[in-house]
Formats: C-alpha cells, structure tokens, sequence
C-alpha cells in the first residue's frame, strides 16, 4: 500500500513538532526516517497508524483518505519503541491477540489461529518461546515477538519506531539484516525510525531526513550521502570535514586542491575518503599526522595544522589499510593533504 | 504503593536492618506501646461489642437480630450499597481514564476535586444535600411541587453516601494507570481491537486488583458512613435508618443488645474487609514483583 502524507502539521501546546510535511512513499518501499532525538519522527509515525490526531493535512493510503479513520480501522502494523507487549499474557497469545479481536465474520478458527501464530513464531525463530511471558524474554526477543504480532494481521503497512534502538551491537546488526530479508520476502511498506544514519543507509531502499519537524531531504541511500541538499544533511549523514575557507591560509587551500568557484562558497564539506595524503614536503598544505585509529578495513588519521594555517578543527581523513601501509605513516608525521572533491555550503 | 521498598531485594533490606539496630529497650518500648493501643482501641472495643450483644444470651441476640426495624436498616445498608459501589466504580474507572489518557484544560483541577469528599467533614457533606434539596433549600420549592421527597428519605442516604465513597475507585485506580502508561492500549487498537475490547482485554487485566481494592474499601465505607447519612436520613425507624444510625437509634433507647447486635455485623464486615484487602494487597504484590523480575 502506498502511502501519501499532504501538508501535515502538529502542534503540542505552543511547540510545532511537524511542520507541513509532505511526503509519498510508494508501495512496497523500506523507507528509514532518519533525524535527530526530538525532531517529529515518533509524532509522524504515530499520526500514520491513527494513534495522533493531525492538526492540518491529510493521511492517504492507497489514494484513500484515511485522516479520520481510528486506528483499529487503518490496517497498519506498528512496532513500538518499547514493543508494549502485554504483559500479561503469553508470548503466543500476544501474537494471538489481533487475530482473536476480528470479528465474527472473519475470525480464523482456533485451529488455524494456532497454524498462524505457530507460522509466524518460526518466523521470528522464536517458537520455542510461546508460552513464556513478556517479562521472561531479552530485549531483541521482545522486539521480533512485537514484529511477529504487528505481522500476525496480515498489514499493509508496517511501522517500526526505533526498532533496534535498545539492543547492543551485534544484535543489531543481525536484525538489521534480518529485517532486510523479511521485507524482502513479505514485501509489505514499512517504514522504520532511527537515528543511527548507518543502519539506515544499510537497511532501506529510501532514506527520508526529518529535522525540527521539517524534512530536509528524501532520496535513496547513496543520492542522501553523495548529494545532501544542505549543510544539515551533510552534516548528519556520514563523516564529514567542515572547513571554512577564510580562516585558513589561502596558499594552503589552493595547493590542496579546495577552491571554491564563487566568492559565495566559503564552507567547504569534505567526506574523509575524499582526502588524500601523500609524504611530500614541497607541496604547501602541510599537516601534521595526529592521531590515528583502526576502524576495521579502514585507518582514519587525524591531521591538525603546523602552526600556520590555522584551520580550527583538525581535518579526518579515511583511507584503505594496505594505503596507510604503503605510506608507512606514523604518528607526528609532517604529510600533504589532497581533496579530491568538496561541497558546498554557507 | 511502596514499590520502592518492595522491589528491593530481601538481602539488601535485612542488612539494612541490622545496620541500624536500635538498643533492646527501645524497641521494646516501641513495641509494647504500639501493641498496647491496638489492645486498648481495636481489640478491647470489639470484645467489649460482643459482649453487651451476648450479654442477655444467644437467643436475645438473634432476635434483635430478627427484629423488623434492625432487618430494615440492614436491607437499607445492602441496597446503598449496592447502589453506590457499582456507581462509584463506573465513576472512578471514568475519571481515572480521563485524566491518565487524556490531556485537557483544568486536569490538575479535577485530580484535587476527586479528593474533595476526603477533605470536608462528612457532617458538612451531608449539609451541602440538605442545602440543596431539603425544604428551604435551593430546589427544596420545586421538589415540593413535584412531590420527590430526596433529604429524609433513602434517595438522600444513598447521594450522600455517593458523594462520600466517590473517591475510594478513582485515587486507586489513577496511579496504577499512569504506571501502566498507553502503549499497551494503542498497540491493542492498531492491531484492530475496539475500544472496548481494548479495555477488557488490556486495561481491566492489568488494573483488577487495584479496582477490587477500591471498590472493597469504596463498599466498606458506604455501609458504615454515619455521619453525612446521619445528617440527611431523618433517624425514621424502619425507614430511613442505616446499620450504623440504627446502632445510635437504638443505644440512645437503652436497648442495649439491639445496638450491640447492630454494631456487631458492622465488626463483622470490617473483619472481612481487612481479611479481603490483605489478600488483594497480596495480590497486587505478587503481580508487580512479577513484572519487575
Ligand atoms: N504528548 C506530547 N506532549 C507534548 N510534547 C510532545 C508530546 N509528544 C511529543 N512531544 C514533543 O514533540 C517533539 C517530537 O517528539 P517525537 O517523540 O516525535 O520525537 P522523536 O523524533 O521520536 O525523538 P526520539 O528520537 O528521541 O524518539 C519532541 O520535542 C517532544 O518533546
Ligand atoms: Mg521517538
């Protein structure tokens, strides 16, 4: 099912959480909305499912205005930040439950109750579980009961508010993936929430920027990161160096390559893998190796100035191991610094 | 209530105990004088009822029992009773789910109110009825005209005892809400179940304890009000007596085992009450310890 949201705005008390926000996701995507703590993203999901009321615009699903339909009426599948599984019932009856609340008409048998509920526990790989509590379980078993729930009733939109905000790590990753592979398979709309730009940028198919209620960008994973429209967006999705070209020396910028193609351009975004180093000291954008850390394939080096250039903040560059070792660097060293490519903004 | 004290673990609180062990004397002393008013006010009292209801025999007691006018005041007590806790649980579950569920303008407001009845003397509670509907009150005139007796009559009681048991449900229930929060509610909704079968199946599992509790302290104080009842009832034998008014009606006459007899029912359903209200608190214990396990 798609989903239209048109000029939705939400105010509590004099604070304006969403502020007409637009937006249309088509069937079947995996959309992540992506933003900082407190910018609407919870307020947005929770006027989809119905659980909010908007105070202006309207909710479409599948071109029909759903605006006024209570929540029980909008099928849409919602996975809470804290899962809120009943807590007085047993794992398999908390899947149970959107099942044995139909109505007469189109309740299943107990028969096929227990055929589903079992279904979708083995879905989750936690059938073993069923008759255990809520309070019984881990905070990443919690979370796929919850999901099995939500999908119990067959929605047409799922909605997951910070679906792996609680859990370490590793877990994390594994849901990630798994969560990739499960909409793959039911191929139903979902949208997460998160405001770990990773995960998004490696679970969805659309990236969606959401701040101060606004959304800044909508776009797929990799037009987000290699053309953010503004400074907010570059800034909050992936690494990036900000360099303000009038306070550093201009012999220095021009020889690494950073020069900006109108006098409006003075703040320059540099991703670290877009800085190169190289050992050479006749070039004049010196600077001095730091600090430097292993971040797995990659070595990230941390460059300060040499005293004369004065660039504020030190500047982080990114490159491949077997690069780091080629140029047998060490910390304290004097190296020259390259930018291949820079964005612009003010 | 005290779920601080009572999540924390057995061995943290008995070493805390032993880490402030008081001299043997004071804690006798602090012991025996406790101990000492409960014998002195609530068990003497009650041994004491017993016996001036048995003083002229069993049989005496019974037939006070028996008697049409204790039979009347019992059947009063029973159906304000019967009438108020029922009321008074729809009221608490109603203003209990307005002021956790909801925000509006003046809640603050309503949550002192709810404890208006707890605040004002019952006598003043009972005046404010007679103010109101007796034959100089504010629509005293037009009760007249339309022949509705309220003040001196069972209507009367069963307002008063209204007013005074309304808050018993609703302080209960709104801390137990509120620790509940919603999201239990509107996971239940968007998974399609209507607001009703949310409440059935969501809300009301998680708060039965704490609405027995209050409807059981609602119903104890509703048969054993006697000052705001006493105000508006009149004291019209086998009319408008109530089980306690009809224990002052009939000690005020000398008839003594009659009073003792009354009173010694009212003994009876405190008993119960205590009995009952320990099993829930138990009850509601064992159900929070288990969520926070
Ligand atoms: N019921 C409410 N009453 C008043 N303010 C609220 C209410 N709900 C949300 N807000 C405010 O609206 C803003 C957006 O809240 P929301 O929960 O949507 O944030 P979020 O993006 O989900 O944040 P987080 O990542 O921390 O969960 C916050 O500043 C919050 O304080
Ligand atoms: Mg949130």
């Amino acid at each position: 099912m798609s989903i239209i949201l048109s000029d939705i705005s939400k105010q509590f008390g004099t604070f304006t959480a969403l502020n007409h926000i637009d937006l249309e996701i088509p069937e079947g995507e995996l959309v992540a909305l992506l933003g900082p703590s407190g910018c609407g993203k919870t307020t947005l999901l929770r006027i989809i499912a119905g659980l909010e009321r908007p105070d202006s615009g309207r909710v479409l699903l599948n071109g029909e205005d759903k605006t006024e339909h209570h929540a029980s009426h909008r099928g849409i599948g919602f996975v809470f930040q804290h899962y809120a599984l009943f807590r007085h019932m047993t794992v398999f009856e908390n899947v149970a439950f959107g099942l044995r609340v139909k109505d007469r008409k189109s309740r299943p048998s107990e028969a096929m109750i227990r055929k589903k509920v079992h279904t979708l526990l083995e879905l989750v790989q936690l059938d073993w579980l069923h008759d255990r509590y809520p309070d019984q379980l881990s905070g990443g078993q919690r979370q796929r009961i919850a999901l099995a729930r939500a999908l119990a009733v067959e929605p047409s939109v799922l909605l997951l508010d910070e679906p792996f905000g609680a859990l370490d790590a590793s877990v994390r990753k594994d849901l990630r993936q798994w969560l990739r592979h499960l909409h793959h398979d039911l191929n139903v709309t979902s949208i997460f929430v998160t405001h770990d730009q990773e995960e998004a940028m490696e679970v969805a198919s659309q990236v969606v920027v959401l701040n101060h209620g606004r959304i800044e960008q909508q776009g797929g994973p990799s037009e987000i990161y290699d053309n953010p429209v503004n400074s907010f967006v570059s800034r909050f999705i992936g690494h990036t160096n900000i360099i303000d070209t009038e306070q550093v020396d201009q012999i220095w910028l021009s020889s690494s390559g950073l020069m900006p193609t109108d006098a409006s351009q003075k703040v320059a975004h540099v991703r670290p893998h877009d800085i190169e180093v190289v050992k050479d000291a006749e070039i004049p954008s010196q600077a001095v190796l730091k600090d430097w850390q292993h971040l797995g394939s990659l070595i990230r080096i941390e460059l300060v100035e040499t005293g004369l250039q004065h660039f504020k903040n030190p500047i982080y560059a990114e490159m491949p191991n077997e690069r780091f070792k080629q140029l047998q660097l060490d910390r304290g060293d004097q190296v020259a610094v390259k930018i291949r490519n820079a964005r612009w903004f003010h | 209530m005290n779920s601080i004290a009572l999540s924390q673990p057995v061995s943290q609180s008995s070493r805390q105990q032993q880490a402030l062990v008081d001299p043997f004397w004071l804690r006798a002393l602090l012991i025996s004088i406790a101990v000492g008013f409960i014998i002195l006010f609530l068990i003497l009292p009650l041994i004491i009822v017993l016996l001036e209801a048995f003083s002229k025999g069993f049989g005496a007691y019974v037939s006070a029992l028996a008697e049409p006018d204790t039979q009347s005041a019992i059947r009063l007590t029973l159906l304000t009773a019967l009438l108020t806790v029922p009321m008074n649980t729809v009221f608490g579950l109603t203003a209990a789910w307005a002021i956790t569920r909801f925000e509006f303008r003046g809640k603050s407001l309503l949550t002192t109110l709810i404890d208006l009845p707890f605040s004002v003397s019952p006598v003043i509670s009972g005046l404010i009825f007679v103010l109101l509907f007796g034959s100089q009150g504010w629509f005293g005139h037009w009760l007249a005209e339309h022949d509705v007796k309220i003040i001196f009559a069972v209507p009367g009681i069963i307002l008063a005892t209204l007013f005074i048991t309304f808050p018993f449900v609703a302080r209960e229930l709104i801390p137990l809400m509120q620790e509940m929060g919603s999201e239990e509610e509107e996971a239940a909704l968007s998974l399609g179940a209507s607001g009703w079968l949310t409440f059935f199946k969501i809300t009301l599992p998680n708060i039965k304890w704490g609405l027995l509790y209050g409807m059981l302290l609602c119903n104890a104080r509703a048969m054993g009000e006697f000052g705001a009842v006493s105000v508006v009832s009149g004291h019209i034998r086998g009319l408008t007596n109530t089980l306690p008014l009809h224990v002052e009606v009939s000690y005020n006459e000398y008839d003594f085992v009659a009073s003792f007899a009354s009173a010694s029912i009212l003994a009876g359903l405190a008993i119960v009450t205590l009995i009952l209200k320990t099993i829930l608190e138990w009850k509601q214990q064992r159900d929070r310890q288990e969520l926070s396990l």
